[in-house]
């Protein structure tokens, strides 16, 4: 009988997904204490998309996944943050220097994950938060660059981001990064692989509703990078970016290719709003 | 031999006599179940942590034997009751013989 009822609804759900849609829960989420903003009218820039309020990922996920987010020491992706801790202090490559050599303790790397990814005046480009710890590798440090998603820049960028924690995305999307940033709308709007499902298909069009046994979430990269249950690590936007462009059946861009650059340009800007939740507990 | 294990424990730092307090530890190690073969098809040895203990002031609290099937990065979460000031003791043990320590200071 249940299990009619659950069928009949969601075949409701799917000839009526504006109406069905939403399906995250109310729950409003504190680490230790500091009150996080999970839910916010969507950016200036989403007008149109149907898109309102954007939600954390936090929301489509089961009570107890929730809570493990809601303590940082029951947070398991707060080992990899420890783990960055030693690698910040550590002295490597020619220049015998360590992260902490110019920038002192973490705490200095405040608000820098709320802004990120941004335009690099110098270099000219627009850079991920990734490109900026491995700039800083290769030039300052004369270290070898980590690869762009392996487990120690996903810890460096826990690590960043717990800096920032509960201050808003704020990441910028006009002046020299416009052209990018369109890039990554566009990229973001395209169908691609075998199944022809675009980001938008999932992540606009039907979060809250269930793909099997999938809830969808708005696919907001505020949590970034994230402690997946599934695998036991952290992961990163790329990486999670090509697990979904994988999905769809398509040959994926690779982990720091310029598209998956922009494309996280233009979905971090979904999120401006929501708090910095990195590392945040995913299933 | 296990690299990177660094045990990380959570205790109120004060209670009330008698009191039962909420103990959380973690400690990171890859818990490798000797079930699996690398890229060229050889076992990887086990090497998990076979034991946990907790000690208050020198009495047992807990004593937990380990099974290969732990999930990696193995968390404990337990209740205890706190008669007095003190210290609770954390040890593990690893199958290679290490031993990780930690230890905590409690108030009344």
């Amino acid at each position: 009988m249940k299990y009619k009822a659950m069928t009949a609804l969601a075949a409701l759900a799917i000839s009526a997904p504006v109406l069905f849609a939403g399906g995250a829960d109310d729950d409003t989420l504190a680490i230790d204490g500091q009150e996080m903003i999970t839910k916010t009218a969507a950016p200036a820039h989403m007008e149109g998309t149907g898109v309102d309020p954007i939600m954390s990922g936090w929301h489509f996920r089961e009570d107890d996944t929730q809570s493990m987010q809601a303590d940082t020491f029951d947070n398991p992706g707060m080992i990899f943050v420890d783990q960055a801790m030693d690698a910040w202090n550590t002295v490597e490559g020619s220049a015998d220097k360590s992260c902490a050599s110019c920038h002192e303790g973490p705490e200095s790397m405040e608000g820098v994950r709320a802004v990120y990814p941004k335009w690099n005046e110098e270099a000219g480009e627009v850079r991920t938060l990734a490109m900026q710890i491995n700039d800083c590798r290769t030039n300052q440090m004369g270290a070898e660059a980590y690869k762009y998603d392996s487990a120690p820049m996903a810890a460096m960028e826990a690590l960043i981001s717990v800096q920032s924690r509960g201050m808003p995305v704020n990441v910028a999307i006009d002046g020299p990064v416009a052209e990018t940033w369109e890039q990554g709308k566009e990229l973001y709007y395209t169908r691609t692989g075998q199944l022809e499902l675009s980001c938008a298909n999932c992540h606009e069009d039907n979060y809250g509703n269930y793909i099997r046994a999938d809830h969808l979430s708005q696919g907001q990269i505020n949590g970034f990078p994230t402690y997946r249950l599934k695998n036991a690590k952290l992961n990163t936007v790329h990486g999670r970016f090509k697990g979904c462009v994988r999905d769809t059946r398509a040959e994926t861009y690779a982990p720091g290719s310029p598209e998956f650059v922009a494309l996280e340009l233009y979905v971090a800007s979904r999120g401006n709003g929501l708090s910095v939740e990195g590392p945040s507990v995913r299933n | 031999m296990a690299s990177g294990v660094k045990p990380r424990v959570k205790v109120p730092g004060s209670a009330s006599a008698g009191e039962g307090i909420v103990i959380k530890t973690l400690i990171s190690h890859p818990m490798e179940s000797g079930q699996r073969k690398d890229s060229d098809g050889n076992p990887i040895p086990r090497s998990i942590i076979n034991r946990f203990t907790c000690d208050f002031n020198g009495q047992n609290v807990v004593d937990v034997k380990m099974e290969p099937a732990i999930s990696t990065n193995p968390y404990f979460e337990f209740e205890a009751t706190v008669p007095e000031a003190g210290e609770f003791k954390f040890t593990w043990y690893d199958d290679d013989g290490s031993v990780y320590e930690d230890a905590k200071a409690i108030t009344v």
